[in-house]
Parts: structure tokens; C-alpha cells; sequence
């Protein structure tokens, strides 16, 4: 019967949303496939599962009574470093990337700069920045400064590439009617490109501080700095209350951020 | 409008009041300050006899990634088909959770408002926390291997995908869901029939999008003990074996290119 006719006696059914029958199966089949290659791949120790449920339920009951005040010191360090290094990276990154997005930009920039901006972001998006930060710890040695660093790498790749996809797409009747003027290159950038893409670039800025105070708890586990080391430490050492409590100061300054940062943006725009 | 006027009493037009231009140069100020004063904290924080050889010590590093090592390629392929493993079934087990969690955080399809609130911390927790932690977290309870991997990628997929996912079931039409309710369809049909159809675009490229960044963050789990080509890259970093690094990132940049153009495709043909 087809689809008509079982609709008529109350049997509709929706339309495949592969048409192609036999890409359909063929792309069940695979899927299938390399599903049960992939979870026979992955082997458990359910012995060690078993004896290791006991320590979760621990850190389960640490979030009940996370223990704020023993490592205080510690946590107050690795969280004054933390922030420091978001603020500091966070403005260095951008300050960087927005000569390497106006760069990256196809519209406005020649053939050669535009294939070394590019190169420039996907070598900094491509890294994760634990594995940055583990040649920078190399360079400069531990410390802070390793961390500020990297996440500044960071930034770059990230703010450059979505700096570039605005500038890109704006509206190019207003660069024309400044550049009717006779404007100069840096006129045009600074009263026909500018005035478009800042509330995004500003909206963008503030959601790398986020990610970058977020990143700023882990690069520390390589030893670039932060709270990320004190979080490692007391996990290592089985202090699951401090760690809890960490994970919490994180959590709750994560949300301040977003709170904050989706102000800031209802503002500029 | 913000004029003043010159002594001949002319109104010159102006940008911005006298009010708010001080007040702006009073946020710059104290912007540069603040950051003036955190540039301090990292400063004191730093030793500067070990940033003095950075240039020294950076072209030692590179001198001894080069030439990669490139036999020991053909031991990483294991490591890397666990890595892929983690992303994929990570991402798979992450959307499988944050599919739900989405629906009840989207104010248009929750059940109750305080149910709204319980699943927006989910998102919130998971999105707060990186999968690096999460992986630490879990390999001390489940065990070094790549388990704690996939659960460390699902658990930082939720947020991610159900924040996505929930904003994306608050922008849709409501017409053809009011269309479902009023055929007399049940919650569940209005669900499937209204909503679902309406999402599904965007859900799946949310999750292709993630499952990209996955295969990134998967890379590293391994420094904590998570399984894929991070144990690796572990091993081969502690044993000082830098030509063996390098074929490993020249590895994971490759493999991380090709998951993002596949990604890129796929939300192409999809949206």
C-alpha cells in the first residue's frame, strides 16, 4: 500500500527523512557497524568500577558539605592567579586578534595576508590549550605567566575567526560611502568597519573571559598556573570536600559571568 | 542632543555629553588599572631568570621535535582509534542525556517551572566544567581507561548541546504546535508531531558541532589518565621524547582538520 492509501484508513505515517532507501540503510548499517566495533573496543574493568563506586558516592556526599575553610589559603591563591590570568589574557588575546581578524578577512585584506591569518587560526583553534600550554610551560617555566599565554593564544584563534566571519558579512554600502569621501584605509576601518562589528566584538569578549576563566581551571593541572593546580592537588590527595567546594567557587563564578556578560551584551546592542 | 555652545552662542553638536565623556574616560581608566593590577599578581608570581631563556629554551624544543619520528606513527593508531572512540560514543551517550533535559529546560515545553530550574542547573554544572576535570574526576573513581574518557565528553556535552538545544525549542513556531494540540493530540504527540520536527534540524547540527569539538577535547583526556592518544602524548612529554610529540601533534592537527571539515560539511548539507 502506499503512504495515501494507509493514510485513508488512519495509518499515517511521516516521510523518511532520508528519501533514498538505499542511503538510508546504508547509513544505518554503518552506523551500526561501527558501533559495535567501536564499543567492543572500549574495555571495563568492572572490578576496579565496582571498588571505585564507593569513592564516588564519597564525592557525591562532598557536594552535600563542600569544606570551604581547611585549604583556604590555597584556594584563595589559585583563584586570585585564576582570575588575574583571565582578565590580563583575555585583553591581550583581543588586543591581538583584532589585527589578525581584520587580516583574516576576505573582503578587506590581500590574498597573503588573508592565507596568514588563516594559518594563524587554525594553528591556535586546532590545539587544545592544555597541549599549548604544555610547550609554553616548557618556555617560560611555571607559573601564571605560561597560563596568561596560552589562553591569550587562544583567544586569538577564537576572537580572529569570528571577527573575520562579521566583518565579512557586514554591510558593504556603508564601507562604499566612506570610502566616496575619500577616506584613507584606516578611516574606512575606523568609521565604516568599526561601528559594525564592535557590540559583537564586545558581546564576543565577553563570552572568551568566560571560557577563558573555565580554561584557566585546567591548563593548571600542566602546571601553567591557577586554581586548576589546587583542584588537581586536592582530587590527587582524595580531599574530595575541597575539591567540591573548588568546583563550586567555579561553577558559581562561571554563572556571575554569564549573568553579567548577557547584561553587557543587552546593552551594547 | 548633546550641544554646547561657543561664546558667540553657536551650538556646536557634539558626540557625547560632558557627562558621559568623563564617564567614559573614568572606564577607561579604570579599566587599564584593574589591568595594570593583575598584570602585577602574575609578575610577582613569575620567575623571570626561567622567561629570560624562553627564546633559548623555545628553539631547543624545536630543534628536538625536528625531524619527527615518523616509525612511531604506526603505534599511535590504536591510541587514536580510541581517541575517535571517546569523542563519538561521548558525544552519542551526551545528546542521549541532554536530548530530555533540553526539553524540560525550554520554558515552551516544560512540564513545571521548578523542574525548568533543576534542569537548568544540569546545563549550568555540566557547562561550567571542563571534560578535563570531569575526566579527572572520573578516573579516580571508575579507573584509568577509556570509559572515563566517554563519560568526561558526555557529562560536558550535556550542557552544551541541552543549552543549544533548549534555546532553539524556545525559538520555534508556535502555529503548527497549536495546529497538533487542537487535532486533540496528547502532550507526548503534540511533542513528536509539533515540536520535534521543527528542532531537529538545529539539534543535529548542534550535536555534529559538538561531536567536533569533542574530538578536539578527547585528545588531551589522556594526560589524566582517560584513555586515547593523550596517554600517549603523556608518555612521550615525560620521557622528554620531543620527536615523538611532534609526529603526535602533527597527528592530532590532521586528525582534528578532518573532523572539522567533515563537521562543516555536514551542517552545510543539513541546514
Amino acid at each position: 500500500m502506499t503512504r495515501e492509501q494507509l493514510a485513508r484508513v488512519g495509518r499515517w505515517q511521516r516521510l523518511p527523512r532520508i528519501a533514498d532507501a538505499r542511503l538510508r540503510w546504508l547509513l544505518i548499517g554503518g552506523a551500526v557497524i561501527y558501533l559495535v566495533l567501536a564499543l567492543a573496543s572500549v574495555q571495563v574493568n568492572w572490578a576496579r568500577v565496582a571498588e571505585g563506586m564507593g569513592r564516588g558516592l564519597n564525592f557525591l556526599a562532598a557536594f552535600a558539605q563542600p569544606d570551604f575553610v581547611s585549604r583556604r589559603g590555597d584556594i584563595l591563591d589559585g583563584l586570585l592567579e585564576s582570575l588575574t590570568m583571565t582578565l590580563t589574557s583575555t585583553v591581550i588575546g583581543v588586543a591581538l586578534a583584532i589585527p589578525v581578524g581584520l587580516g583574516a578577512a576576505r573582503n578587506i585584506a590581500p590574498l597573503s595576508v588573508y592565507l596568514v591569518c588563516r594559518g594563524i587560526i587554525t594553528v591556535s583553534r586546532t590545539f587544545q590549550e592544555v597541549i599549548i600550554a604544555i610547550l609554553f610551560v616548557v618556555m617560560f617555566g611555571f607559573g601564571p605567566l605560561a597560563g596568561m599565554i596560552t589562553l591569550a593564544f587562544a583567544t586569538i584563534g577564537f576572537m580572529a575567526k569570528l571577527l573575520a566571519e562579521d566583518i565579512e558579512d557586514l554591510d558593504w554600502r556603508q564601507v562604499e560611502a566612506v570610502r566616496a569621501t575619500g577616506a584613507n584605509w584606516w578611516q574606512v576601518m575606523n568609521h565604516a568597519v568599526q561601528p559594525q562589528v564592535m557590540p559583537r566584538l564586545i558581546g564576543l569578549s565577553m563570552y572568551r573571559l568566560d571560557i577563558n576563566f573555565r580554561e584557566s581551571a585546567v591548563i593548571g593541572i600542566v602546571g601553567a598556573g591557577g586554581i586548576g593546580a589546587t583542584l588537581n592537588t586536592s582530587i590527587g590527595r582524595y580531599e574530595y570536600d575541597t575539591s567540591a567546594a573548588i568546583l563550586l567557587i567555579i561553577i558559581a563564578i562561571v554563572l556571575l559571568c554569564e549573568y553579567s556578560s548577557s547584561h553587557v551584551r543587552r546593552w551594547t546592542q | 542632543m548633546p550641544v554646547t555652545t561657543t561664546p558667540q552662542g553657536t551650538p556646536i553638536w557634539r558626540l557625547r555629553t560632558t557627562r558621559a565623556q568623563w564617564l567614559g574616560y573614568l572606564a577607561w581608566l579604570g579599566g587599564i588599572s584593574l589591568f595594570l593590577l593583575c598584570w602585577k599578581v602574575i609578575s610577582d608570581n613569575t620567575m623571570w631568570v626561567f622567561v629570560e631563556d624562553a627564546g633559548r629554551q623555545g628553539s631547543d624544543l624545536v630543534s628536538r621535535m625536528l625531524p619527527p619520528q615518523w616509525s612511531y606513527a604506526q603505534r599511535l593508531w590504536k591510541p587514536m582509534w580510541d581517541t575517535l572512540n571517546i569523542a563519538t560514543l561521548g558525544t552519542l551517550l551526551g545528546i542521549a542525556m541532554a536530548f530530555p533535559v533540553a526539553f524540560l529546560a525550554a520554558r515552551n515545553t516544560s512540564p513545571h517551572p521548578l523542574v525548568r530550574s533543576a534542569a537548568l542547573v544540569i546545563i549550568v554544572s555540566s557547562r561550567s566544567i571542563n571534560s578535563l576535570i570531569w575526566a579527572m574526576l572520573l578516573v579516580t573513581i571508575l579507573g584509568p581507561g577509556v570509559l572515563a574518557g566517554i563519560i568526561a565528553i558526555a557529562l560536558r556535552s550535556i550542557g552544551f548541546v541541552g543549552k543549544l538545544l533548549y534555546e532553539a525549542i524556545e525559538e520555534i513556531h508556535p502555529t503548527p504546535v497549536e495546529a497538533i494540540s487542537a487535532t486533540g493530540a496528547s502532550r507526548m504527540q503534540v511533542l513528536n508531531y509539533g515540536v520535534l520536527p521543527q528542532v531537529l534540524p538545529a539539534f543535529a547540527g548542534i550535536s555534529v558541532y559538538r561531536w567536533d569539538i569533542n574530538i578536539r577535547e578527547s585528545t588531551v583526556l589522556g594526560l589524566v589518565g582517560a584513555g586515547g592518544i593523550g596517554l600517549q602524548l603523556n608518555a612521550a612529554i615525560n620521557s622528554l621524547a620531543w620527536s615523538q610529540v611532534s609526529v603526535i601533534f602533527l597527528m592530532i592537527f590532521a586528525t582534528v582538520l578532518v573532523s572539522e571539515w567533515i563537521s562543516a560539511r555536514v551542517r552545510h548539507a543539513i541546514i
